[in-house]
């Protein structure tokens, strides 16, 4: 099957492309990436507004018709053509390759911001202990903590108790992308996963023996029929599943490029695709059960402390944490399965911008980490400790899940589909060496119904930001760090295309020319 | 909990862990091939 990297045909000797020593660790990778910050926070809050029980129903819908096809559709390009997004999009089809860099931008956006979740989460694991918030935690959290300013903008003011934590965040981070996909990523998901899991587990037990537990398990799971005629809950059922599996931003084409020749491709994406689900349904009982102990708490309904993102994890949680029996081993469970759920994804999202470098220049791996998570840390030490740092990090989060990954789905769906028409051939090679095959209805969900539902919710996410301004925040913050973000993203990724590739670069590996010859062969025998 | 809660908790519970449990006996009937594995590098993992 593999030929060794030595001198072929008169180019340079390469060093061989790094692999996943094992499936399992490659599955256990992939969980750790889809697995991130959005299960915990977002999910539980996405179904409870969306139909309770009844959310069941298009979230599966969804899963089955969208997100297992997507994911497919990822492994496919990364397993077949064995590259970063840009290279593996390049060998795709010539004209794709920019798809790939907008895809590594995205990933640089989202890296930048995220890390500064993990360094508030790692914080509060902390303060969980001390009670530091008192029995004020959204003052706590917007004066003491993050110190906001009044007026979003971009102000270099810092905020030492979030600049420390941040450091010390991108430096643990540095040292695992250095050492590569066997002895970084895969030890560090090894690791960091079970420790998720079990943490996580722990805390949804302690959850359901609080008082009022049950009567959040009945706000959760009570469902409301009527919002299955509401064409919006469909497109959140989809939006969420398309945002927690991790799909079309790089990650997966990434991780499954490392994945040995005959490896179980469909077989191992439903294990994925069913672990990360699991993982959201546990975390919605364990955050209703925790809400039912704060609304009783309190003496009030569900409704009025249901809430998601930020306002759950750091203003809900600390307060159910000074209320709760033991509540500081409640608040150490929470914030660290937020940062380990946060490391993991933060990983596969750097590991996007790391892979594209190293292919594009031929440096090794060292070096390619180095240049690239030096600077990104950089940059977001710069731009995010600071008083005005939410502010961005709400803007960018919003517009880049929007106009980049959103709209840079559709467009890969329907290039891929339609123009390039590589469908066929993508099928033919999941079906090659998996189990679960699948080949006109695949084509199906991807050519057709994940175009339509992407379409859908990027035209929706467009009239609500084109409407009134996100968040009442300024029009001109908005415009550049808002829209004009998420245009330079295409523009840097046209740019970063017309870079010609380096001399030593994997453009034209030779071990991927000889498994390229040996699959040919394979389908005419 | 009301007895329709119970039944969406169980019938949720039932599709998605029920899928997850699918999908690794599936896994697990076909093994990875041997022949790949690499003996060398983070053997305790």
């Amino acid at each position: 099957m593999t030929t060794p990297s030595s001198v072929q045909g008169g180019k340079p000797a390469q060093e061989r492309r790094e692999t996943f020593s094992s499936r399992k660790l490659f599955i256990l990778s992939a969980i750790g990436s889809a697995v991130g910050l959005g299960n915990i926070w977002r999910f539980p809050y996405i179904a409870y507004d969306n139909g309770g029980g009844a959310f069941l129903i298009p979230y599966l819908a969804a899963l089955l018709s969208a997100g297992i096809p997507l994911l497919f559709l990822d492994y496919a390009i990364g397993h077949k053509f064995r590259g970063s997004a840009p290279l593996a999009y390049r060998r795709l089809h010539r004209g794709a390759e920019v798809l790939g860099w907008w895809q590594v931008l995205v990933c640089f956006i989202i890296a930048i911001y995220y890390a500064v979740i993990i360094a508030w989460a790692a914080m509060y694991t902390w303060f969980s202990v001390t009670k530091a918030w008192g029995d004020d935690a959204a003052g706590f959290l917007m004066g003491d903590f993050l110190q906001v300013a009044d007026v979003p903008g971009v102000k270099l003011e810092y905020v030492p108790g979030i600049f420390w934590p941040l450091l010390v965040v991108w430096l643990v981070i540095i040292v695992i992308m250095v050492a590569g996909v066997r002895r970084g990523i895969s030890r560090a998901n090894g690791i960091f996963l079970p420790l998720l899991v079990v943490m996580f587990v722990l805390l949804v037990v302690q959850s359901l023996f609080l008082p009022g537990a049950i009567d959040g398990l009945n706000a959760f799971f009570t469902p409301n029929w009527e919002a299955l005629g509401d064409p919006g809950v469909w497109a959140a059922a989809y939006g969420h599943i398309f945002f927690s599996l991790s799909v079309a931003f790089g990650i997966m084409v990434t991780y499954s490029s490392y994945l040995k020749r005959k490896t179980d491709l469909t077989g191992s994406g439903m294990v994925v695709a069913f672990a990360n689900s699991g993982f959201e349904i546990l975390a919605g009982i364990g955050v209703f059960a925790a809400l039912g102990f704060m609304a009783q708490a309190a003496g009030s309904a569900i409704d009025e402390v249901a809430t998601a993102g930020v306002g759950l994890a750091f203003i809900a949680f600390p307060t159910i944490v000074s209320e709760a029996p033991f509540g500081a081993l409640m608040g150490v469970l929470f914030f660290g399965s937020l940062v380990f759920a946060g490391m993991t994804s933060l990983i596969s999202i750097l590991e996007v911008i790391v892979a594209a470098v190293q292919d594009k220049t031929g440096w090794g791996r060292v070096a390619s980490a180095v240049s690239v998570c030096v600077p990104v840390a950089l940059i977001s030490i710069v731009l995010f400790p600071t008083v005005t740092g939410l502010y961005l990090l709400d803007t960018f989060d919003a517009f880049v899940n929007s106009f980049g990954i959103l709209a840079g789905a559709l467009v890969a769906v329907v290039l891929i589909s339609w123009v390039f028409r590589k469908l066929p051939l993508l099928s033919t090679h999941l079906n090659r060496t998996s189990t679960v095959k699948m080949r006109r209805t695949w084509m199906v969900l991807v050519g057709v119904v994940a175009p339509l539902a992407l379409a859908y919710m990027l035209y929706n996410e467009f009239v609500t930001k084109i409407t009134e301004p996100y968040e009442g925040y300024p029009v001109e913050f908005l415009a550049i760090y808002g829209w004009g973000m998420a245009g330079a993203l295409v523009v840097v990724a046209v740019i970063l295309t017309l870079v010609p590739w380096s001399r030593k670069s994997k453009v034209d590996d030779p071990e991927y020319a000889a498994i390229a010859a040996d699959e040919d062969e394979e389908k005419v025998s | 909990m009301t007895p329709i809660a119970i039944t969406m908790l169980v019938i949720a519970l039932l599709t998605i862990w029920g899928g997850l449990a699918l999908s690794l006996v599936n896994l697990s009937r076909h093994p990875e091939d041997e022949d790949q594995l690499p003996e060398d590098i983070a053997p305790e993992l």
